[in-house]
């Protein structure tokens, strides 16, 4: 019985780590290429999610839906960029805090305008309904090991694209030393433009992914952005190697903690005192690891040299 | 702040005086001046709003006025190490949330004195600046940020946590702080003066600390670290010193916050938050301690006034501070220098 809780609890870490992956890509590139916070990041996730909703209510099949969400995200995303980020790329970091902050606002606001602000639910789609047995007794649902599936291919795609092609070994020369790659002759605002682009749509598709299993409302971005800047300050910034490995850890340890956390306490603590505290220190796990990382190694797990 | 008119003179034996000079200049004495006028101005104004409002407007406005006298106080604190020091702490939303909370647990202990009040939150918030700015400072740039943004996280989840004074829901407090035993801030006037009072206070002391030899260090710490090290001195103590007072100064904030609503929340100490109080000093303009005041003020009076139009005031809001980020260098104070 304990043994599938854990199993459980490790896939629903696993898949929570994937869509983190999905999430942070985009944000450790946008960062690391551009050197640009954005915190409207965890909206694009949040609109991709809308998008998903929207097109899926119109088409009538959560695959359509999410074959259109994906291009939707990314014109919206390049939308964005030519806009208002494109403008703020020679600011610095306090001045691009500020805007994209504002684009937060107005996009929370917004979805709550157009779509009102109760939670809305997708359909899991019927070829992905129902759960699969992996063991003797341990069920887990079809749609999640698609979405670990899902993930673990784009992860694939993407060590691919940024390893062995030219725009790929760009955005990596971009991360290292973006002046000099301008300088070289490359047309760096385009190679941010389709960055800042790949990236949205990247957070988007992993907003589309979750809509069916969590339910899509205004704000929903908020704390998975706050996860996202763990996931990439632990992996070092601009690494996407650093960011799957750092979002599987936090995946990981965020999900088993706030299960575990009591009863690994229990060894130590009497039952009452341990269930305290480990309500107290599960939410607190991830960030205790963040700044223990930082502490140990101040720029993260793979550091991009400079 | 005699000391700014002869910055190498005041500086002991240390260093060298004529590098000790160069690292920080001090401003020229007529803008200074013109400053401190826009200041006592403010001030002057905050003084007579309550009779301002007794003429015509109604009591929430004064609830209001002392609600951007807090946040001036927080945001002068984050100001101290983000426009003097350029720490980006984003984090800072949690001293306010240790001050709060301080008032919070001491009350449902029955301690409702506010001396004692005030003596634990500002200890409780010098010891948690001076742990984690240990840890913090180590990491530079980008990486601060981001481990300021962790702690403060820590003490947002840890206060979600606390089932006994209220967990999620927050804890509601049965009077506000009593003064040797008597209640008289229960009166709105002397709680107005009593806030009045304290943004003065902090403003007086920054002025201070920012044109003493230490704020001189301080400032010259944030334009070229390797210089002020080569010169002899020790950035990190500096920089976690300077730490140590902006989270006293926003833990004091944290105190009046939660007499001023006679409630806590975790709510208070989320990562938005600690984004608004930065968002408050860039807006007025950092680096000057005016502009942390007319940020507080802009930010909280805009945000009523849009309010009162529309329901959906964030979607007039959220492009406003775009624009500012786009086309107002040096926020509004910034704005108006350039426009003169």
């Amino acid at each position: 019985m304990y043994t599938t809780l854990i199993l459980v609890q490790t896939l629903n870490g696993l898949q929570f780590g994937i869509i983190l992956f999905l999430i942070a890509a985009g944000l450790t590139l946008v960062f690391g290429v551009m050197d640009f916070i954005n915190l409207a990041h965890g909206v694009q996730y949040m609109i991709g999610a809308y998008f998903a909703f929207a097109f899926t209510t119109w088409t009538g099949n959560f695959g359509l839906g999410l074959l259109l969400a994906l291009p939707a995200a990314l014109v919206f995303g390049l939308l964005l960029e030519a806009v208002v980020f494109r403008h703020l790329y020679d600011k610095d970091h306090l001045e691009q805090v500020l805007a994209t902050f504002g684009i937060i606002l107005f996009l929370n606001q917004g979805v709550k305008v157009i779509w009102g602000s109760s939670p809305l639910f997708v359909p899991v789609p019927e070829f992905l309904q129902g759960s699969i047995q992996l063991m003797d007794g341990f069920f887990y649902p079809v749609y999640r090991l698609a979405i670990i599936g899902a993930g673990l291919a784009v992860a694939a795609l993407l060590y691919v694209l940024v390893n062995y092609t030219r725009a790929g070994m760009l955005v990596r020369a971009g991360a290292t030393n973006a002046k000099m790659v301008a300088a070289l002759g490359v047309d760096i605002r385009r190679l941010f433009m389709i960055v800042f682009g790949f990236g949205a749509m990247l957070a988007g598709f992993a907003g589309a992914m979750v809509a069916p299993i969590l339910s899509v409302e205004p704000g929903m971005g908020d704390n998975l952005l706050i996860l996202a800047f763990v996931v990439i300050v632990i992996g070092g910034i601009g690494s996407v190697r650093g960011a799957f490995l750092a979002a599987l850890i936090i995946g990981l340890v965020d999900t088993l903690g706030r299960t575990f956390a009591g009863d690994v306490l229990r060894l130590f603590l009497d039952p009452g005192a341990a269930s305290t505290v480990g309500r107290a220190v599960a939410p607190m796990l991830i960030y205790i690891l963040m700044a223990a990382v930082l502490f140990f190694r101040p720029a993260g797990l793979f550091p991009v040299k400079r | 702040m005699l000391d700014t008119a002869s910055p190498a003179a005041t500086a002991p034996a240390t260093p060298p005086p004529a590098a000790g000079g160069s690292a920080a200049s001090a401003a020229p004495r007529p803008r200074l001046w013109r400053r401190e006028a826009l200041a006592l101005a403010l001030f002057a104004f905050f003084a007579l709003a309550p009779a301002l409002a007794q003429v015509g407007a109604e009591g929430y406005l004064l609830s209001l006025v002392i609600r951007a006298m807090i946040f001036a106080i927080a945001a002068l604190s984050l100001d101290l190490i983000l426009g003097y020091g350029a720490l980006v702490s984003f984090g800072h939303a949690a001293f306010v949330g240790i001050g709060c909370y301080a008032v919070g647990i001491l009350m449902a202990h029955a301690v409702p004195d506010l001396f004692v009040q005030l003596l634990v939150t500002l200890l409780a918030s010098a010891l948690f600046a001076f742990v984690t700015g240990a840890i913090s400072l180590r990491t530079k740039g980008v990486y601060f940020i981001m481990i300021t943004l962790a702690f403060g996280q820590m003490v947002y989840f840890l206060t979600t946590s606390l089932a006994p004074y209220g967990g999620d829901d927050g804890l509601t407090l049965p009077s506000r702080s009593t003064v040797l035993g008597t209640d008289v801030l229960e009166n709105d006037t002397v709680f107005y003066y009593l806030v009045l009072a304290c943004l003065v206070g902090v403003y007086a002391l920054l002025r201070a600390i920012v044109g003493s030899r230490f704020g001189r260090v301080l400032r010259g710490t944030k334009e070229n670290p390797v210089r002020m090290q080569a010169i002899g001195y020790d950035p990190y103590r500096y920089q976690l010193v300077a730490y140590v007072i902006a989270g006293m100064i926003a833990g004091l904030s944290g105190f009046l916050l939660a007499n001023q609503l006679e409630f806590v929340s975790p709510a208070f100490i989320s990562w938005q938050r600690s984004g608004e109080l930065i968002i408050m000093v860039v807006l007025g303009g950092m680096g000057t301690l005016v502009g942390p005041i007319v940020g507080a003020m802009s930010f909280l009076f805009l945000e009523e006034i849009l309010a009162r139009i529309t329901q959906d005031w964030k979607l007039i809001f959220g492009p406003l501070l775009v624009l500012v980020a786009l086309f107002a260098r040096g926020g509004i104070l910034g704005f108006f220098r350039r426009a003169k």
